[in-house]
């Protein structure tokens, strides 16, 4: 945990006069494992967007493995290794569960047997009995386990789950907690932004939290939400829900 | 290969076979008048199924392609003797220039929008010939293509057997496309672009891929146009049956599988076929006209989506 694997520096993005983002200053370490926390709009999406090149920041830069990666493409990155999940799921419509995943086995080289590899990862988040199923006939939670398996089935450097786990019973989260864990223990960074605090506080080694595209904490999860500015903008808000 | 590669290219080998013996059992030549017209459509249909069906793009602008395919080797045979084997390379590789360029042009705008450019770039290439003396203007050019081959019953078998060959090339093309990682990257590409990209497919070369393979496909139905009719002029080069047609018949077929585009022209071009000798051709465009809206409000999946919601739902 001694590099970097990512590297945000004064990263900001402006949607017209409205700044979304920043200016940001953040690092993930190889193998870390980050929480992001914070009220809805705070930006973290955004943060990720800038991250994975969905959306090219304003300004700042962004370095994976010390290469400066902010103008590659999206594809780029995640051959790379950076990988995500959408906050709303977005499923390759038209194609069945299993070739959702073949998508990133056909495009992220490295993978010998794909199709043995996307039936491993179907029955890692328990989608083996699905496999065969247009990927439009899924529940919303089943869409969400697609989201990951999909996120994961090409062995990224970095996994960023973007709320991952909304709307999932106790069992399902602790199965998702399951799965990042093991991939963690495999080398991999993961990113796991989440409003369900118990889950964040359980997984992250560290946990920062964004208000107004701005981070204004960062520390252990204890530390983190001890804070009084992220009590107030954070759990306040929550309260009022 | 796998086993289905196998049984498409033995259906294919047959069919070529058979095209090749069916001047020896039809002896009315109007049957392959009117077979090169509906093997001109399935090529159309599949060549713009690639862009629009596994891409998503719709484009309106087929006609813009075919007339180039078909101008270039007029041209090309009038003022250097080029062959039509030569012409038809040629036109594949204008058509794929024509498609690249549509593509850098409009692939950034969506939707509606890029439908719009691409009925914008027929306007232009049709406007372009107009102003052409080389080219006839608006007055066309004859062509006196050579004698059909010995072997050849007469022009319009030699000219129907050339088309079969074009067809089977290109849906041999269409289906390879379907089943790779090309046409998995489309499809990627036609549900979410984002999600695509963050899977590792660089959409944009992607999608111009199928602009370019698109574009080639239907400039190589133009090709053998002039030699079909002896003469090409503008206004039916580019005429608006041919881009109304190459959208109509992939929908009517379905546009998820090369199989759909190759059923909506048989079944689209061959009423058109008989209703051109027994009703009008005015009313061929009324004619595909509602069967399109009829599809696009009832069926949006095509005939094959229709068989394949009764099977699931036969399943169920
Ligand atoms: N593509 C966009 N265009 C305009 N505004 C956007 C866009 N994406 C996000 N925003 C705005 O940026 C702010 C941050 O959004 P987001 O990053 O999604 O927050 P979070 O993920 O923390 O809930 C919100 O106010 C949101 O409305
Ligand atoms: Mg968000």
């Amino acid at each position: 945990m001694s590099r970097p694997a990512l590297s945000m520096s004064g990263v900001e993005k402006s949607f017209g006069p409205f700044r979304a983002l920043g200016p940001v200053d953040l690092d993930l370490m190889a193998n870390e494992r980050l929480g992001i926390i914070g009220p809805n709009g705070a930006g973290k999406t955004t943060l990720i967007n800038c991250i994975t090149g969905v959306l090219r920041p304003d300004s700042g830069s962004v370095r994976f493995e010390g290469a400066d990666i902010t103008a590659l493409p999206s594809f780029r990155r995640a051959r790379l290794g950076i990988s995500r999940t959408f906050q709303i799921p977005h499923p390759f419509r038209g194609m069945s569960v299993v070739e959702n995943l073949l998508v990133p086995l056909d495009y992220i080289h490295g993978v010998e047997d794909r199709h043995r590899r996307a039936a491993e990862v179907l029955e890692r988040v328990g989608l083996s009995a699905r496999a065969a199923y247009p990927s439009e006939d899924l529940s919303q939670l089943e869409l969400r386990k697609l989201e990951l398996a999909r996120a994961l089935v090409g062995n990224p450097k970095v996994l960023i789950a973007d709320e991952a786990m909304a709307g999932l019973s106790e069992a399902e989260i602790d199965e998702v907690l399951a799965i990042l864990y093991s991939l963690n223990e495999q080398g991999v960074a993961v990113i796991m932004i989440e409003h369900i605090m118990h889950a964040v506080m359980r997984f992250s080694q560290r946990v920062v939290c964004f208000e107004t595209g701005q981070l204004i904490a960062s520390g252990t999860a204890e530390e983190v939400t001890r804070n009084p500015t992220v009590q107030k903008v954070y759990f306040g808000e929550q309260a009022h829900h | 290969m796998t086993r289905g590669g196998w049984t498409f290219g033995l259906a294919m080998l047959v069919i070529v076979l058979a095209g090749f013996l069916a001047p020896h059992v039809l002896k009315n030549p109007f049957y392959f008048f009117a077979g090169y017209v509906i093997l001109q459509y399935v090529v159309i249909a599949t060549g713009w199924n690639i862009l629009g069906g596994y891409a998503g793009y719709i484009n309106f602008g087929a006609a813009g392609f075919f007339g180039a395919g078909a101008y270039a080797s007029a041209f090309l045979f009038n003022a250097f003797g080029i062959p039509l084997w030569g012409s038809l390379i040629a036109a594949c590789v204008i058509g794929a220039g024509l498609g690249l360029l549509m593509g850098y042009l409009t692939l950034r705008i969506q939707g509606v929008y890029f439908a719009i450019a691409t009925l914008g770039l027929v306007i232009i290439l049709e406007t372009i010939i107009h102003n052409i003396p080389a080219l006839g203007g608006a007055r066309g050019m004859v062509v006196y293509g050579p004698p059909p081959p010995g072997w050849a019953a007469g022009p319009p078998q030699y000219m129907f057997v050339l088309m079969l060959l074009i067809a089977v090339a290109s849906v041999s093309l269409a289906r390879w496309m379907q089943l790779s990682w090309v046409g998995r990257g489309l499809r990627a590409v036609r549900a979410s672009e984002d999600a695509a990209e963050c899977s590792g497919v660089p959409t944009l070369r992607l999608k111009l891929l199928a602009c370019a393979v698109s574009g080639a496909v239907l400039a190589a139905a133009g090709a053998p146009y002039p030699f079909y009719t002896s003469f090409v002029e503008p206004v039916t080069a580019f005429s608006l049956i041919i881009g109304l047609n190459a959208i109509a018949m992939p929908l009517i077929g379905g546009t998820r599988s090369w199989q759909g585009p190759v059923i909506g022209a048989l079944l689209l071009a061959t009423t058109q076929q008989i209703a051109t000798i027994t009703i009008s051709s005015e009313l061929n465009i009324l004619f595909v006209g509602v069967v399109l809206i009829a599809f696009v409000a009832l069926a949006p999946n095509g005939l094959i989506g229709l068989v394949r919601r009764k099977g699931t739902e036969a399943r169920l």
